[in-house]
């Protein structure tokens, strides 16, 4: 790749520039930053996208009451069941237990306390994921 | 407080932070040779491991081996721990920066805030410089940012104790003692060595240039076995992994390009800049293998683009690879 060849293709970097190895006029190796390239931004688009979607699922799973608010937050953290219990210090079986609407209503402040700083939102946004910002695709302008 | 450790932004962190470790101590190091040195470059296309439900594919060795081995071939003492008490990792961290001895860390990229959210993975194995702390705050030298950043100190315990897999424990690591002089011509030679022993005589199936052709066959068969769809998520991954923040372009080929071409002055061995070219144009196969990929993920591929296409491009860059890897394994010889 040819010094002039390194790519600035705006998107999924948000304006960070990363380095790049491209080849000067004299054939020798520099560093060049990097805006992007498009490629790579289609294919970040697409592992967004599947993120996305599974946010949006559980969404509509929570709404539907067919599992708890705490399916959203984890979908939204990129989490499974298993990560979200070592994190929790708890075993996989409860994550799984609080999942289900009515025992998540249940849940003591203590527990919802953990999962509330561990998820970064309040106590009132994880219990109602109405209250929680749409996740914004990196380098995409919100509708 | 303060240690006066010079950032430098490097396409990829783990090089980064080992370059910038050894110059710390004097002895200049460039990332591409930090690369080089450590045997950084690799290829393994791993069906059984998976990301996001999707193939591994790799183009550098595991995390860690290469500061590893730069270390070693430079005579280098090393020491490093890994922690299960959180408090004591900072404190221990805050003790060795007293010293103004510059500290790496293995942090989970998700905990770092200053991260924009398009490289929040839940990925452990980013690699940073700790130079400093003020105040509550430590001064961080993250080898893919441009400037030096700052981290609050809750913040950097949680990367540091990042779960998951290959969840990083608090581990550090610093530089005991460094040797006044280093044989680099014999360092480059050994880390070519490993190089090309790994790409050609691995004996994998799915690892070095047979990985390369096995991944070919895999990727033409993609369409009818899998679907559609997931074959285009399939290919979205191949991309990711071969351009993803960190490699430089083209999967690492265009560093170890630049490695090649240092390797020429310090070998004083004009052979070798001919090699890095072939390495480059290696490396722009790889890149139109990604366009083309690209498109098919985009919808807009066209007859050049079909999945054999990118197939045969697959064993062509296969084939250039081993013919370069034979030519550089001979040179080394003696």
């Amino acid at each position: 790749m040819l010094k002039e060849e390194v790519p600035q293709d705006q998107g999924i970097a948000d304006g960070l520039k990363e380095v790049t190895y491209a080849v000067n006029g004299n054939g020798d190796y520099v560093m060049v930053p990097s805006a992007g390239w498009e490629p790579k931004n289609i294919s970040n688009y697409q592992a967004w996208e599947v993120i996305a979607e599974q946010i949006e699922t559980a969404r509509c799973q929570v709404l539907n009451n067919e599992v708890s608010p705490l399916a959203y937050h984890m979908a939204r953290n990129q989490m499974d069941i298993g990560l979200l219990a070592q994190y929790m210090g708890i075993m996989r079986w409860r994550v799984k237990r609080h999942l289900k609407p009515q025992i998540f209503k249940k849940l003591n402040s203590n527990m919802l306390n953990r999962y509330a700083s561990l998820l970064k939102v309040t106590e009132e946004q994880l219990q109602d994921i109405s209250l929680v910002e749409k996740l914004r695709i990196p380098g995409q302008d919100q509708e | 407080m303060k240690i006066d450790y010079t950032h430098h932004q490097s396409a990829h962190c783990e090089n980064g932070a080992t370059a910038g470790l050894i110059s710390h101590y004097g002895v200049e190091m460039s990332e591409a040779m930090t690369f080089g040195i450590g045997a950084g470059l690799f290829f393994g296309y791993i069906p059984f491991i998976r990301l996001n439900h999707l193939p591994l594919t790799t183009f550098r060795v595991a995390a860690g081996s290469i500061f590893k081995r730069v270390t070693k071939e430079l005579g280098i003492k090393i020491e490093t721990r890994k922690f299960r008490d959180q408090q004591l990792a900072m404190d221990i961290l805050d003790e060795t920066i007293a010293k103004g001895i510059p500290v790496g860390l293995q942090t989970g990229a998700w905990w770092l805030p200053y991260f924009p959210d398009a490289y929040r993975f839940h990925f452990n194995m980013h690699n940073l410089v700790v130079f400093g702390k003020k105040g509550d705050s430590y001064l961080i030298s993250d080898p893919v940012f441009p400037e030096p950043v700052i981290c609050r100190a809750d913040d950097l315990r949680k990367a540091r104790f990042a779960k998951g897999a290959l969840a990083p424990k608090g581990k550090m690591y610093c530089l005991s003692e460094v040797p006044a002089q280093v044989d680099l011509p014999n360092a480059i030679k050994n880390g070519i060595r490993t190089v090309t022993k790994a790409m050609l005589k691995y004996p994998l199936p799915i690892i070095g240039i047979s990985g390369i052709r096995f991944l070919a066959k895999r990727l033409e068969r993609w369409p009818a076995k899998l679907g559609e769809d997931n074959a285009l998520l399939h290919l979205g991954q191949l991309i990711r992994m071969q351009e993803e923040i960190g490699t430089g372009g083209a999967g690492f080929r265009f560093i170890y390009a630049a490695f090649l071409q240092e390797a020429a002055t310090h070998l004083n061995d004009d052979r070798f800049i001919a090699f890095s070219a072939r390495m480059t144009s290696i490396g722009d196969r790889w890149r139109e293998l990604a366009v083309r990929a690209a498109r098919n993920c985009k919808g807009r591929a066209g007859t050049e683009d079909s999945f054999p296409a990118m197939a045969k491009i697959l064993m062509d860059i296969a084939a250039q690879e081993e013919e370069l890897y034979r030519d550089l394994a001979g040179a080394v010889v003696e």
